[in-house]
């Protein structure tokens, strides 16, 4: 064997993240199949929900899909970023995070990575979403898309991030993470005026939406799907994209630094 | 033979005092115990200890995962507190588990694999490819790591392991959970990958039979602490000595018999640890044939492993591992 000298070079921040982020979506590139898949329950949500809300509104169905369709999307966000963690999860159960954190990478980069990676289905799923309900009446504002879709990215980043911060804290109790996941997803859902509209709920729902994050993306989804780019809604949406992002980053990034 | 040193020193590995305790449930459990290590470049040693031992929390720390409770070491030219991506850099780590991602394809992960180690694009296709062609992985290489066999993800994780040519290879139990004949495959790779780049290897096993064949160096770790390091040859002269075992007519001639030699009989089986048993073994015969205690079957045998650790330690390996199975921990420890 002839021996070139191939031990390992350094890297930096931006070159391990990008490795990480190719490692992370390469099972996306060749199996694109699990990212439509994970589209049924959006899809059921729409396809079941929908009608129901169409009727309730009094048959003005472009009008009540205008409302619906973008909280589907914050759903798509939701769920495809919340359970993320549960791969992470795996790997630090089989040895194969192990192994990342003994190659000379950036523990940011492992973190920042993953998080990346995040914004490739929910891109895409939120595109297929929005294009199978254009037939029913939904009117596509394609910047309004473009824009509504980088502010899901940035959100999803951070609630990723989140998800994988849950998972290095739970190393070897799937059950608790699995346990918060759940305790938190359907509130945080229906706390957002995503399926349903709050404004005629209770007081203490209203007061529960307010300090909801995923309350201010749905407002910006629905403003920014409409091709309305002035709503006051749209800032208080990017804000709350740009605070979980943020959050999820730190906290993931500390806790990826201190894990082992 | 191009082959950066690590460092100014011959040295691979150089430990001193290195100590790991954990808080469980209230108390410390101290899982290894100011251990000293000195590892020179080129060597083979197995790192034998029953379950429990230490041997992993001892890897984890010669390879940054874990920070010591106290004591230093340099491996392979960087000091694993000061400098840990300068270790990262030159060793490599095939890990208790498995390290395979299991939805990745298996050349995905070796691509991956050359990225994570600054390896640019070409030189990483080129040296997944000769991995693979030389773990035998051509038939798996597209497939993804949850369909691959025991033995074939082993293969895969030293392949991993390999990528980018390190200096020093640790292999944590590479060969438990195989079938003899895919252990006997996997060692070959090893001595050859040795034969063939001088790659310093330090490993842990189980298997005696296993560091006693391949390893020149041992090291028997029990209870935190290494308790004997030489070369598999001299602990079995210096602990063990050959065991010569005589068989009589009837259990009173064997008891005589180990009166006389200063053996212990059982039934009628008399054994005696004697240095240089083969030279021993007629001797015993013709001087216990002349008192009249006639020898009817003889037996000599070579010291293992295991009886050098019952010399050490009073217990025997296998049992050791047979109690540890029982009480089976999931399989990270
Ligand atoms: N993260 C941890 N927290 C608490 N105790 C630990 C931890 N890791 C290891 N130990 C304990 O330290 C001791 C040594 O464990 P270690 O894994 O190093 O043993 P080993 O020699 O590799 O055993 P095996 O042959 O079973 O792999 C054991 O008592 C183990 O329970
Ligand atoms: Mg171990």
């Amino acid at each position: 064997m002839t021996t070139i000298d191939a031990t390992a070079r350094p890297t930096g921040f931006l070159r391990d993240t990008a490795s990480v982020f190719v490692r992370e979506s390469r099972p996306l590139v060749r199996d694109p199949f699990s990212v439509i898949f994970s589209l049924v329950q959006p899809l059921v949500f729409l396809g079941l929900f929908g009608p129901l809300l169409i009727g309730a509104s009094g048959g003005d169905a472009a009008g009540t899909l205008q409302w619906f369709v973008p909280g589907i999307l914050v759903m798509v966000a939701l769920f495809g970023t919340a359970s993320t963690g549960a791969n992470l999860l795996f790997e630090m159960q089989t040895g194969s995070h192990e192994r990342t954190l003994v190659a000379p990478l950036s523990r940011s980069a492992l973190l920042v990575g993953r998080a990346l990676k995040e914004v490739v289905p929910l891109v895409i799923q939120g595109t297929i979403v929005v294009l199978v309900a254009v037939p029913f009446g939904f009117s596509l504002d394609v910047p309004g898309l473009v824009a509504g879709l980088a502010v899901l990215a940035v959100f999803g980043i951070g609630f990723g991030a989140l998800s994988y911060t849950l998972a290095l804290a739970c190393r070897n109790r799937d059950w608790m993470f699995w346990m918060v996941h759940q305790t938190l997803l359907f509130p945080l859902m229906i706390l957002s005026g995503m399926l349903l509209p709050l404004e005629d709920g209770p007081a203490w729902m209203q007061v529960a939406a307010a300090i909801n994050p995923l309350s201010y993306i749905v407002g910006a989804e629905r403003a920014l799907l409409a091709g309305d780019f002035g709503a006051p809604a749209v800032i208080g949406g990017v804000i709350a994209a740009a605070v979980t992002c943020a959050i999820g980053v730190v906290v993931g990034v500390r806790a990826m630094k201190r894990a082992r | 033979m191009a082959r950066k040193t690590a460092g100014m020193t011959n040295q691979m590995i150089s430990a001193q005092g290195l100590t790991k305790t954990f808080p469980a449930k209230g108390k410390v459990v101290e899982a290894v115990r100011s251990v000293d290590l000195e590892v020179g470049a080129g060597e083979l040693v197995a790192f034998l200890g029953p379950n429990g031992a230490g041997k992993s929390t001892t890897l984890r720390m010669l390879t940054t995962l874990l920070p010591p409770t106290s004591g230093d070491a340099i491996v392979a030219g960087s000091d694993i507190r000061r400098d840990p991506a300068g270790v990262r850099r030159r060793i490599g780590y095939v890990g208790q588990g498995s390290s395979g991602g299991h939805t990745q394809r298996v050349r995905d992960e070796l691509h991956a694999q050359g990225s994570f180690y600054g390896m640019g694009r070409r030189e990483t296709r080129a040296r997944a490819a000769e991995l693979i062609e030389s773990l035998e992985l051509g038939q798996v290489a597209g497939r993804q790591v949850q369909s691959l066999s025991g033995g074939q993800k082993r293969r895969l994780d030293i392949a991993l392991g390999l990528i980018h040519r390190p200096e020093l290879l640790f292999l944590d139990e590479p060969s438990t959970g195989l079938d003899p004949h895919s252990r006997a495959n996997l060692w070959e790779h090893i001595v050859d990958l040795r034969r063939e780049t001088g790659t310093t290897i330090f490993l842990t096993t189980h298997y005696l039979d296993e560091a006693d064949q391949l390893a020149e160096r041992v090291m028997v770790m029990d209870h935190g602490q290494v308790i004997a390091d030489d070369t598999a040859w001299a602990l079995k002269e210096s602990l063990a000595g050959d065991r010569v075992s005589l068989t009589f007519e009837t259990a009173a001639d064997a008891a005589a018999a180990a009166a006389r030699i200063g053996g212990a009989a059982s039934g009628q089986v008399v054994t005696v640890t004697a240095p240089g048993g083969d030279r021993a073994l007629p001797r015993y015969i013709r001087s216990l044939g002349d008192a009249g205690l006639d020898v009817t079957a003889a037996t000599h045998r070579q010291p293992t492993l295991d009886d050098v650790f019952l010399a050490l330690t009073g217990r025997t390996l296998r049992e050791e591992a047979a109690h540890a199975e029982a009480s089976a921990e999931p399989a990270l420890a």
